[in-house]
């Protein structure tokens, strides 16, 4: 077919492409570079000492120092509220996961979408809204600054995530794989916990780091419901700021050692976490 | 031992579903009816209580004058605290049209730069992976992280930004010191922590295009512009209206980079106090149950109209 073409064309097209494919490979390089530079910049930050954190002409050049983590984790707070963070994030999780991924399947598989589209309202209310009647409630029980508390909370915003994630992953499911074991005489719930739950273990895995992710950044629940001793992460770097705000180091150290597992986990898993990222806002 | 126990009892619930064909359809509907319910229950249950309980609740309290302790008595005012937010010209109106700009500021700028970058990365590259995992850490990121990263770039006098601003002689800037720089200082703060979401939405609903159409156009004479304006955009529509909602309520919710840069109240002159940051100040700070409630039952609606209003037009677009 490729014959039929003339070979000047060809050859004329495929030398502006090069051209084009330069121009376009240098523009995505330094946008990328622009989305990039904050974050190296917060870095580089945490490896500087007090004086060169706050001379801007001390660029990316400096003998790094460990001084900033070593005062961070002497302090105390930081490694105990990574504890809690982790705890949090975890336990909300794998809770949620419980609930949502059974649900995720029904509405997927069933084709419930009125029931479905409570999620979108989930997704819609804004969380301080329900942050009020919880504290009121949950005050009067004595509850707050517990445990308990900050996972009920924080599942609030996973057990949405995980469904909205899984619907449109069961949704790209092949059903005959189900119906072909159905008709080999397992049972409808045989079928999603032998079948159709093993497929969507890549798609849980996506959807429950995810929701950590979620639950590890999350400030404003915290901030209303944890005390001294259940403090998450994001509560400790904001507490940091008014009574350590000339330690620009140490708060570079500390928000270096919160975002080092978020961009591990986007590095080692990026592929999923951009599919889970995306799933269900291009379906409709 | 165990293989002969399994071994008939395979057999033996395969004839249980076997002898009876024609009843099979009805139990499978009726067993389905039954998983159904029973795999959706304790997402319905734990929706229900954690959300819709307390919408009901943030009604009840917003017809109340509660203040102060939480166990303290409160009584019913009628729609008072509705027509004191509404007649609320300071903190209240303020607040809701600083959300609704930065909301439209913030979301248009993403749509349009997300929108490029997408096209740019559409075709496969070398190097893509490292540029979508760089695209995927600034919307991972701890917004308080994050918030804190800004305050030390745009730092008056410190700050690597009015650095580079004097390289290129450009006068000093205040950012967050200022108080009519505040909240633009903010939108592009979230411009650069949320554009890369908006473009891998729409990288994403690009990947799902047929070509046809668009090798048509190209056979037919039509040059890069006019594909993109006649085929691409109206083929991404239902994509692009997706993303615009769900951004569009993220950044109507925003609250913690605006915390954290700017405390509470968003500033000693309310600059950056949006309807979450004066909602969650009337809550926490001034304990104005009543009246906090109000502002959330408005805020919520305020929501919902946008979202309202987003879809249709994104659904008469794409119809």
């Amino acid at each position: 077919m490729s014959a039929t073409v003339s070979p000047v064309p060809v050859a004329a097209h495929l030398r502006r492409r090069t051209a084009g494919s330069w121009l376009r490979g240098i523009t995505i390089g330094v946008v990328t570079l622009v989305f990039a530079l904050p974050l190296v910049w917060m870095f580089a930050a945490a490896f500087k000492t007090n004086v060169q954190v706050t001379d801007p002409s001390v660029g990316l050049w400096f003998s790094p120092t460990l001084e900033n983590f070593r005062n961070i984790v002497e302090a105390g707070q930081i490694l105990r509220s990574m504890g809690n963070s982790l705890l949090v994030g975890v336990v909300s999780t794998v809770l949620s996961a419980v609930i949502a991924v059974p649900a995720a399947w029904a509405v997927g598989r069933f084709g419930m979408h009125r029931t479905g589209s409570l999620i979108l309202v989930a997704r819609i209310v804004p969380a301080i809204s329900l942050l009020v009647p919880w504290y009121y409630l949950f005050a009067q029980m004595g509850l707050v600054g517990s445990y308990t508390v900050l996972i009920l909370s924080q599942m609030f915003v996973s057990v949405p995530l995980i469904m909205w994630i899984m619907i449109s992953f069961f949704a790209g499911l092949p059903v005959e794989l189900e119906e072909a074991a159905r008709t080999d005489g397992l049972s409808a719930f045989g079928a999603f916990w032998r079948i159709a739950l093993p497929l969507a273990a890549p798609g849980t895995a996506t959807a429950s780091l995810l929701a950590f992710v979620f639950s590890w950044n999350n400030f404003m629940f915290a901030l209303i419901f944890a005390d001294d001793r259940t403090q998450t992460v994001p509560v400790t770097l904001f507490n940091f700021i008014s009574y350590a705000s000339t330690d620009w180091g140490g708060l570079m150290a500390a928000a270096t050692l919160i975002t080092v597992p978020v961009v591990l986990a986007a590095v080692l898993g990026q592929k999923y976490l951009v599919a889970g990222l995306t799933s269900g806002a291009t379906k409709g | 031992m165990s293989t002969t126990e399994v071994s008939p009892a395979r057999p033996a619930a395969a004839s249980g579903t076997g002898p009876a064909p024609a009843r099979r359809p009805r139990t499978f509907a009726q067993a389905n009816r039954r998983l159904k319910w029973a795999m959706l229950t304790p997402a319905l249950l734990f929706v229900g209580l954690m959300i819709v309980f307390p919408l009901v609740y943030t009604i009840d309290l917003s017809l109340t004058d509660a203040f102060g302790a939480v166990n303290a008595g409160k009584g019913y005012v009628g729609l008072q605290n509705f027509t004191d937010a509404l007649g609320d010209t300071r903190r209240f109106w303020p607040a809701a049209q600083r959300t609704l700009v930065f909301t439209l500021g913030a979301v248009i700028l993403e749509t349009v730069l997300g929108l490029a970058l997408a096209m740019l990365m559409r075709k496969p590259f070398r190097g893509m992976r490292w540029v979508r995992t760089v695209l995927i850490i600034p919307l991972l990121t701890t917004p308080v992280a994050i918030g804190i990263l800004w305050l030390l770039i745009l730092d008056p006098t410190n700050g690597i930004a009015n650095h580079l601003l004097a390289g290129i002689g450009l006068p000093r800037q205040e950012f967050l010191g200022s108080v009519s720089q505040s909240l633009p200082t903010l939108m592009l703060i979230d411009v650069w922590q949320w554009t890369p979401m908006m473009t891998l939405l729409l990288l994403a609903g690009l990947t799902t295009l047929p070509e046809e159409p668009e090798e048509a156009a190209r056979v037919d004479g039509a040059n890069a512009w006019q594909r993109f304006r006649h085929i691409v955009l109206p083929m991404l529509g239902p994509t692009l209206a997706t993303a615009l909602v769900l951004r569009a309520v993220d950044a109507l919710k925003t609250f913690d980079i605006l915390y954290a840069t700017k405390g509470a109240g968003g500033g000693s002159d309310f600059e950056v106090e949006t309807l979450n940051v004066y909602a969650y100040g009337l809550t926490f700070d001034y304990q104005e149950y009543g009246l906090a409630a109000a502002v959330l039952v408005l805020f919520t609606l305020f929501i919902i109209g946008v979202v309202v209003l987003l879809r249709r037009r994104g659904g008469r677009k794409t119809a």
